[in-house]
């Protein structure tokens, strides 16, 4: 039997990756294996077939592709079709520094032998091994950063919880990646679930915490099944439960599902909605390293900090360290969205040029058009103009440059970009997703977008005021919001006024009003009367 | 919260208004009640029991909201307060097919306005069993514009394809993710 592989992660199914796997399963002599995505997305559905040579890529296939390319012989790795010869050897990958994601593609998801053969769980065997705050010095030693996009020092944070007396203590992992551009955390959990485990489980080892939450977005139904599928996996291999390994520890893990709302990926809004109540943002301090889930310390962090975290443990944090740039240490998965040609997950250093990241593993738009510009961040993420690209991808660097690394997405939009549109976007998105807790961000973002719209279609005599005030009110937002939503939305405004003023122009054509994140409820309203 | 005290806290006679409304009994309430349960052991459960009704029995009733309050040892207000704030809890029965459209930054690069437009050109055509929702966002921004129909994913959808998709879906039995729904408290109180 020839063993093919062919991904199940949700951005493959949605080009028909299932498609193509039942094809497949018809042809004599295959067995099909679903692996996750190797992250290169562009290529979906990517077929892997197995052969003494090593696995042989097969990209874009369609289900009625699948008899053509076998009887060219495929299965023997014949270069037939989009033949990429060997995938561990395609450019795209070898040109990566993969360290979060280094088993991401290689496994069917939940192969716990095939997780444990690749060198899983010996960072929490070590960590075991260790004292809980050597763990933790060891963490403050990679200089591994928020990956969430806050980039607060994780080690730090750990500290903080391990030194809280407290009866009770939590880890819950962020997985409410509502981010635009932003798929890794997706990506992370449906393809390699163990290694987001292992993080939190050495976490919950380092500063003593035994009960762990999982936040999920309801978007994600893929994720949700994959993660809780290998949380009982990991409990029944006493990975994870009662008595992890062996330790006498206990850390049991739970799920839960998001409903919709943009804010809970804001940490605090995570918090209460695990809770169980309305997502609002809580007031800082008490920050939640010292009062978090029901009040008990609790560390925080976003899926691919935790991800990062067996790989500092198994290879020291020094190793980790040693990438990076300036105070940006180690590596950062970078995801390629929007109009780009090779769009996926890209992970490299700290400090990588961001135009080698969007002309070089991107391969620029994927219209074809001129790249005009790049969004890095996600929604809260500044607008770069495509001559501003020639700046290290860090946490520093990138504010010097008037954005924000965030979440590492990286939106590309080509020479049809408008950039008023998008800012006034980025008011209406705030309107709409605002927690409602603070008037800057509440009542800002509304008052944002119809100045935009006056600047952009109200009488001539208006507009400079116009604005002032638009700066004025960016300004309230940025520094009387709660948290980063109200804080943040100005970026986007700021920096689109900032690059692309000529958008702004009176009467600039095109469509003043952009899509409306109200209209939902207004189609909300028009369903079917009750049987 | 129950065990407030203090000098102005006292009883008045009865109240004028009939007091709180009853808690809901019936088939639909012993669903629901049934579903929150299975949930007891969990800490702070109600997100997920409210997950868990509406998969199960398709929205959240008002009368619902009044057992899980019970059930949950919560007021109404904030049980409440959570239907309301999240957008997918629906209140409303739901619709024989629902197809949603990304309009986030990664589509709107590649399309999505386009795409969303058809889209609801294709809905008033089919009618009013399938219902059009925007979503902000669902991780496929490598390959936009992202639809979704009926739950599936679809990735690099044109406007043709979304109103094949619509089409296809108005011609479709219902999903099978919408339940055959129990009769609602105030359905029963009239028969």
């Amino acid at each position: 039997m020839t063993i093919v592989w062919v991904p199940r992660d949700s951005s493959a199914r949605a080009v028909g990756a299932d498609e193509v796997a039942a094809a497949l399963a018809q042809q004599p002599g295959v067995t099909v294996r679903r692996n996750g995505t190797r992250g290169m997305l562009w290529r979906e559905p990517l077929v892997e077939v197995e052969t003494p040579a090593g696995r042989v890529g097969y990209a874009n296939v369609a289900p009625t592709d699948v008899p053509g390319l076998v009887s060219g012989g495929m299965l023997e790795g014949a270069p037939v079709g989009n033949s990429l010869g060997p995938v561990a050897e395609d450019p795209w990958l070898t040109a990566q520094h993969r360290v979060s994601c280094a088993r991401l593609g290689l496994a069917e998801p939940t192969d716990i032998a095939a997780y444990r053969d690749a060198g899983g769980w010996a960072g929490l065997r070590r960590a075991l091994d260790m004292d809980p705050a050597d763990v933790v010095e060891e963490v403050v030693t990679s200089g591994l950063r928020g990956r969430g996009g806050a980039g607060f020092p994780t080690g730090i944070k750990w500290r903080t919880v391990l030194e809280a007396q407290a009866d009770q203590k939590f880890v819950a992992c962020n997985l409410d990646e509502g981010d635009s551009g932003t798929f890794a955390d997706r990506i992370l959990a449906e393809g390699d679930p163990f290694t987001l485990l292992e993080g939190m489980a050495i976490a919950a080892v380092a500063v003593g915490a035994t009960e762990g939450y999982l936040y999920v977005r309801s978007e994600y139904p893929d994720a949700i099944a994959t993660l809780g599928e290998a949380i009982s996996v990991a409990t029944a291999e006493g990975y994870l439960g009662e008595d992890v390994l062996g330790s006498g520890r206990s850390f049991t893990v739970h799920v839960r599902r998001g409903a919709g709302a943009y804010i809970c990926g804001e940490e605090t809004s995570m918090l209460e909605s695990i809770e169980g109540r309305r997502g609002e943002v809580r007031a800082k301090p008490p920050i939640p390293a010292l009062s978090g889930l029901w009040g008990w310390p609790t560390v925080v962090n976003n899926v691919l900090t935790f991800a990062a975290v067996p790989a500092i443990l198994t290879g020291g944090g020094e190793t980790y360290a040693a990438a990076g740039d300036g105070r940006s240490r180690g590596t950062q998965v970078f995801q390629l969205a929007g109009n780009v040609a090779r769009g996926g997950l890209v992970e490299a250093d700290l400090g990588t040029d961001l135009r080698e990241l969007v002309e070089g593993f991107g391969g620029g738009t994927r219209s074809g058009r001129p790249v005009r510009a790049v969004q890095v961040g996600g929604p809260l993420g500044a607008y770069l103009p495509a001559a501003g690209l020639d700046v290290a991808a860090g946490y520093e660097t990138l504010a010097e440059a008037g954005g924000m690394l965030g979440h590492g997405g990286i939106v590309v939009f080509d020479d049809t970009f408008d950039a008023a549109r998008m800012a006034r976007f980025a008011m209406e998105f705030c309107a709409a997703e605002s927690c409602g807790k603070c008037t800057p961000c509440r009542i800002g973002s509304t008052r944002g977008a119809e100045t935009i719209d006056r600047i952009r279609v109200g009488p001539p005599a208006e507009r400079e005021a116009a604005l002032v005030l638009l700066e004025d009110l960016c300004t309230t937002m940025t520094s009387g919001s709660l948290c980063a939503m109200g804080g943040l939305t100005p970026m986007p405004v700021r920096s689109a006024l900032k690059h692309f003023p000529e958008d702004f122009a009176p009467a600039g054509g095109g469509d003043a009003t952009g899509p409306d994140p109200r209209a939902g409820a207004a189609a909300a309203s028009t369903t079917r009367s009750a049987p | 919260m129950d065990e407030r005290e203090g000098p102005r806290r006292r009883r008045r006679g009865p109240r004028q208004d009939g007091g709180p409304a009853p808690v809901p009994e019936g088939a639909r309430a012993d669903a629901v009640r049934d579903l929150a349960r299975r949930r007891a052991g969990e800490r702070g459960p109600l997100l997920e029991v409210l997950h868990d009704v509406q998969d199960a029995l398709g929205w959240i009733d008002e009368p619902d909201v009044r057992v899980l309050a019970d059930e949950l040892n919560l007021s109404v207000a904030e049980v409440h307060g959570v239907v309301s704030f999240y957008h997918d809890f629906r209140r409303i029965p739901p619709p024989a097919h629902t197809v949603r459209v990304c309009r986030a930054e990664a589509c709107q690069s590649v399309g999505a306005e386009g795409v969303y437009a058809a889209a609801q050109q294709a809905v008033r055509t089919a009618g009013p069993d399938v219902e059009l929702q925007q979503v902000f966002c669902l991780g496929n921004c490598a390959l936009g514009p992202t639809v979704e129909a009926d739950g599936v994913l679809h990735g690099r959808v044109e406007e043709s394809r979304v109103q094949q998709l619509v089409a296809e879906l108005a011609d479709r039995p219902p999903a099978p993710g919408v339940p055959e729904t129990l009769p609602t408290a105030d359905q029963e109180a009239r028969r």
